[in-house]
């Protein structure tokens, strides 16, 4: 069943056209990839997904509700989380309060009841705390809960960037590049959390370069070029394909 | 109960101050420590705003204002002549009128001071929302400028209105009598009551913000301020969450104007100035921005000096001064200030950016 639907989507920046006329469906609980050379719109479709940008055309489906045009903490707050291409953690607080921002959907404690210290206040802060860190032990780093996550090596601060967008309880998680400036060791790590994620019921939508990883973890590959589709298939179909093998190697001079 | 222990030592200073101030004969200090006790209200509440939320106030005495013009009005407009409208026999059955005699011995009837700080707290946060709507859409330099918009324009308006007393103000406001003789009020025999009046209030609101920063609205006020991005991405509300503080920070400005006016007996257009809300950004900076505690003891120390008139009649120089000050050499507030890291600040060229 697909749990999201991306139909005829377009997005240009002055004359530009980031994202043009691009359709595809995200089955549920499948590793779908998005790759693409540099400038194809992969990340401008998830800015476009996640609500940080409003698409000019076209429609996304979240099950049955349409979200293109909703504000980015509205699609947040309906079950899709996300990672930046450049890491983007809370300056300030410890890996555990990073964390436990991504429980803020499931909790309403307001300004009043926060002030006064209401009852259920305490009740949800240990909800909030307990799940926050079920998160970190997911991603392997319980241990630096009290570290200041600024202070964190760029590995560990992905991984906490995962664990937020964990604590979420997301049905879709938007991966952007997530094993961009990883090791090859953090990379292969990586890529076997993303599938443990997807074994959890989290289906995952990720931007990648590395084609090993992508090559080795995802159900279905989309390859964007300039904007456009240009093939959707499983990776060794897409290995094979000839567009894309252009796309990616460059053509040949005539 | 973690703040328990802070609050009880800022409550055992305060009395010993009390104690000291009066065994030393100086007990005219608690009058300058009173009014700096309101002063530092509203910029407790600023701190809020601006260290947590990350957004600037540059027109909070605007605020500070609207509260404590809206209870001199209420409290001082003679509503006699209107005795026999429905309207005043409605407030009078409800006990939301008091009678008292002005200076020649003439019966005034106005509104009770409790009511006229309910509605300067309405009023204060009605147009803290209206305004912020649009103005929080702003960033940076351009939310400085529009909320200096909204500083000006309230300065005009109670300058120029002759219900706000133009130029001089409005005078003989009454007491704020919570019980018989206990209250807000400038006599001279309940200064050391009205001291421990106004301190109350602080440690109130002190406690308030810390439980709200200790909470999930002061994580998220954080995340926005540091990664609005970031925090849009896992659900958090942030032109709501801006709002809110905001609406907030000028309730809690103006109900300390409706105190001070009490106080003072009376207001005039100077705590509307814009000179007064840089001074009450200057404070916040010099205390830490993102601190509470240091904003609170910053702003006793220099709202006290100030009014005990140590600076002169380089009063407001001396707050710009600060500003200045405070954003080249300290931008982290002047209690996280290291002399090492002053000297190599001085001595090191400028960077970048």
């Amino acid at each position: 069943m697909a749990i999201l639907k991306i139909n005829n989507l377009s997005k240009s920046f002055g004359g530009l056209k980031a994202i043009n006329n691009v359709s595809f469906y995200l089955q549920e609980g499948v590793i779908k990839a998005v790759i693409g050379p540099n400038g194809a719109g992969k990340t401008t479709l998830f800015n476009l997904i996640s609500g940080f940008l409003k698409p000019d055309n076209g429609s996304i489906i979240f099950r049955d509700t349409g979200i293109d045009g909703l504000d980015a903490h509205r699609i947040a707050t309906l079950g899709i989380a996300r990672t930046f291409q450049h890491i983007r953690l809370f300056p300030g607080m410890n890996v555990l309060e990073n964390v436990m921002m991504g429980r803020h959907r499931f909790a309403k404690t307001g300004f009043l009841g926060s002030m006064f210290n209401m009852p259920w206040k305490r009740r949800e802060e240990k909800e909030i705390k307990e799940k926050a860190l079920h998160a970190l032990e997911f991603v392997g780093i319980a241990d630096l809960a009290s570290k200041d996550a600024m202070e964190l090596s760029y590995g560990q601060q992905r991984l906490v960037e995962l664990a937020r967008a964990l604590a979420l309880e997301p049905e879709i998680l938007l991966l952007d590049e997530p094993a961009a400036g990883l090791n090859m060791r953090e990379t292969a790590e990586m890529g076997i959390l993303i599938e443990r994620i997807r074994d959890k019921g989290v289906t995952v939508l990720i931007v990648e370069h590395d084609m090993t990883l992508i090559m080795k973890i995802s159900d279905e590959i989309v390859v964007l070029s300039y904007g456009e589709k240009i093939a959707e298939d499983n990776p060794l179909s897409i290995q094979k394909n000839e567009e894309v093998i252009r796309v990616y190697l460059g053509e040949e001079d005539a | 109960m973690k703040h328990f222990y802070k609050i009880a030592l800022l409550v055992i200073v305060l009395i010993g101050l009390q104690v000291a101030v009066t065994v030393t004969d100086r007990v005219y200090y608690l009058t300058q420590l009173t009014m700096a006790g309101y002063y530092t209200m509203a910029v407790l509440g600023l701190a809020l705003l601006m260290g947590y939320a990350g957004q600037i106030s540059l027109g909070h005495a605007g605020f500070f204002a609207i509260g404590g013009y809206t209870s001199a009005v209420l409290t001082t407009f003679n509503l006699l002549p209107y005795s026999h409208t429905l309207l005043f026999r409605f407030l009078d059955t409800l006990h939301l009128l008091q009678r008292r005699e002005d200076l020649y011995g003439e019966l005034i009837v106005n509104v009770n001071p409790l009511i006229a700080m309910v509605l300067a707290i309405v009023i204060s946060a009605v147009i803290a929302y209206v305004i912020g709507i649009p103005v929080l859409k702003l960033k940076g330099h351009y939310l400085a400028m529009a909320t200096l918009g909204f500083g000006i324009i309230v300065y005009r308006v109670v300058l120029g209105t002759p219900v706000f007393g133009e130029a001089d103000g409005i005078s003989e406001v009454p007491p704020f009598l919570f019980f018989s003789n206990f209250g807000i009020s400038g006599d001279m025999d309940l200064r050391i009551q009205n001291y421990y009046i106004a301190w109350a209030f602080v440690v109130l609101v002190l406690f308030l913000l810390m439980n709200l920063l200790d909470s999930r609205v002061g994580r998220a006020l954080r995340a926005i301020h540091g990664a609005e991005d970031a925090s849009k991405s896992v659900g958090v509300n942030t032109s709501d969450y801006k709002l809110k503080t905001f609406v907030l920070s000028a309730v809690i400005a103006s109900m300390a104007g409706v105190c001070l006016t009490h106080f003072n007996g009376g207001i005039g257009p100077s705590e509307a100035s814009v000179m007064k809300s840089i001074r009450y950004v200057a404070i916040v900076a010099a205390g830490g921005m993102a601190s509470l505690w240091g904003t609170m003891f910053m702003s006793t120390f220099l709202n006290f000096m100030s009014l005990r008139g140590y600076f002169g009649s380089y009063d407001d120089a001396v707050f710009g001064g600060i500003l200045i000050l405070i954003m080249l050499f300290a931008p982290e507030g002047i209690l996280s200030l290291s002399f090492r890291r002053l000297f190599s600040k001085l001595f090191s060229p400028a960077e970048d950016g």
